[in-house]
């Protein structure tokens, strides 16, 4: 029998340590600011969380006033996925030509294009949405603009990340060919992306129905009012049968997204 | 179509690109999404052409009405963002602790009860599909307005997806170590502790930050609601038509988050 041999770790160099102490005084830092400004104050309410979850959950089915009213949310319901599909599309179209501007091996001011996109990207949606219902309006004229332009951040930037992945080799033989630019773009190119930009497309109208529900807080369509107003009147009865449709249609849509997108990639 | 035609034939001397069912599919796919398009413009009233005529307005009134900010307005925008940003901490924080656990559930190589797991896949599903905001409002119907409701709401909002992208992390992960320390006569927590953890450190310390990213932006709208925060004066001056200090609220939103995208980002990009 040899000596037993323990085997060590091995040790961290000096970098590690200043790096882990100079991150927790940061971090401490910040929680102790966060933890002492901050109002953490419970203010109750004068409503139990069973009997809120019962007002919500169960009482609309034996409602009639709220019965009454489901053939109106169904059609609100209707106006927002036709917002978030509005919208969709819009910013699917547009966001091609900021994907190609920030794509790295096509454009040469690559970054100016990253940039604008990271830049709409950092603007809360919600945002948009003032901004277009102060310009335009309300209604869902609004939201779809609201979407349609917050979608060209996130949708551009996948773009671009698709068109730099794609194989240039094919290019270069369609260029040996004699194909034109033109030609090199629509038999070389677009068949390299059109299923990758299709499903971005489709799951970024997933992300758009939860935000046009959201959007019609500020007056930009939807859903959104009236369940606001129905919440600010605490009429949680109301409040619950909406809810309840938008948790239903939103996994209704996920769903079949989801499937869609599993077929196309 | 007779140009789709000649395309295909190869007396032509061209050889088909596209094979022609494909060709019928694709056609069918457009004419669902173009008819998808008008139905939802007629709904929305929002046709291509007063989209394109509608662009000038809304550029003249961010110029006229937007410009210039209110500058004497920062210090009061100041304080409202530093709430919204604690609120996205702490509610950050508050998620990262609990969906580890919850994640390890949810994750078909650990949790071997394939009931159980299932029914971990499907609330945390449910939790997914509630909006921010609509979680917002039951909950200050639960506590009350201000800033606590806000964390909430936050906390549950970011629980769904931590819990589902670290899930599906450690779904992931290589397999071998989980059976060599199995071998060794480990239990689960240990199995947890020594082969699964090491694994999936970066991925979750990455997916905190961009959940903390994520929350930044989606506490700007919980105010609306009276869940605390920067909604709380953006709706005011918005109802007020203030519009320079609504200008200034945005702008420094815009910064806020840039910031704190751009620090996240750096961070993440050295994580992975």
């Amino acid at each position: 029998m040899t000596k037993n041999t323990i085997i060590q770790k091995p040790k961290k160099d000096r970098m590690f340590w200043i790096r882990t102490t100079i991150s927790a005084v940061i971090l401490i830092f910040l929680y102790y600011i966060a933890l002492t400004t901050t109002d953490l104050t419970y203010r109750g309410s004068t409503l139990s969380p069973g009997a809120l979850l019962q007002r919500l959950f169960w009482n609309p089915f034996f409602d009639d006033a709220v019965l009454e009213k489901v053939p109106e949310y169904i059609a609100y319901m209707i106006e927002t996925l036709a917002i978030a599909y509005g919208g969709a599309v819009i910013g699917a179209i547009l966001a091609i030509p900021f994907g190609f501007l920030a794509a790295s091996n096509i454009s040469k001011f690559s970054y100016i294009g990253k940039w604008i996109l990271n830049a709409i990207r950092a603007f809360p949606e919600v945002m948009f949405a003032i901004i277009f219902v102060a310009a335009v309006g309300m209604g869902p004229f609004a939201g779809v603009l609201a979407i349609g332009i917050n979608s060209i951040g996130m949708l551009g930037k996948l773009y671009s990340e698709v068109i730099e992945s794609i194989d240039m080799s094919v290019l270069e033989s369609f260029k040996a060919n004699g194909a034109g630019r033109l030609q090199t773009i629509w038999y070389g190119v677009i068949p390299q992306i059109i299923p990758e930009f299709a499903s971005y497309a489709i799951y970024r109208y997933e992300i758009d129905v939860r935000s046009s529900t959201v959007l019609g807080v500020v007056g930009a369509g939807g859903i959104g009012t009236p369940l606001i107003i129905a919440a600010m009147q605490r009429s949680w009865e109301r409040v619950g049968m909406m809810l309840m449709i938008i948790i239903v249609v939103v996994s209704v849509i996920d769903f079949i997204s989801s499937r869609i997108r599993r077929r196309l990639v | 179509m007779s140009k789709q035609k000649n395309k295909t034939s190869v007396d032509n001397g061209n050889i088909a690109v596209f094979h022609s069912k494909t060709k019928v599919t694709i056609t069918y796919i457009l004419i669902i999404v173009i008819g998808l398009y008008i139905a939802s413009a007629f709904y929305t009233e929002a046709y291509p052409n007063l989209i394109i005529a509608g662009m000038p307005v809304v550029i003249d009134f961010v110029i006229y009405d937007f410009f210039p900010p209110n500058l004497k307005y920062i210090s009061t925008v100041m304080k409202a963002l530093i709430e919204t940003w604690n609120m996205a901490l702490l509610s950050t924080t508050l998620s990262v602790i609990f969906a580890l656990p919850i994640s390890f559930l949810a994750a078909a190589n650990i949790n071997k009860n394939k009931v159980f797991y299932q029914i971990v896949r499907f609330i945390l599903n449910i939790i997914r599909t509630i909006p921010e905001l609509i979680l917002a409002v039951l909950l200050v119907a639960f506590m009350g307005i201000g800033v606590i409701s806000g964390i909430g709401a936050l906390f549950i909002f970011s629980l769904g997806i931590l819990a589902k992208l670290i899930s599906e992390t450690i779904e992931a992960i290589d397999p071998n170590p989980l059976e060599a320390i199995r071998a060794t006569g480990a239990n689960t927590i240990q199995v947890i502790r020594y082969a699964v953890i090491p694994q999936i450190l970066p991925q979750y310390t990455s997916y905190a930050l961009y959940v903390l990213e994520i929350n930044v932006r989606a506490s700007v709208i919980l105010g609306f609601v009276g869940a605390g925060g920067i909604g709380i004066i953006l709706k005011q001056q918005t109802s007020l038509f203030n519009y320079g200090n609504v200008s200034t609220i945005i702008l420094m939103t815009f910064i806020a988050v840039t910031i704190i995208d751009f620090v996240s980002s750096r961070v993440r990009e050295r994580l992975l």
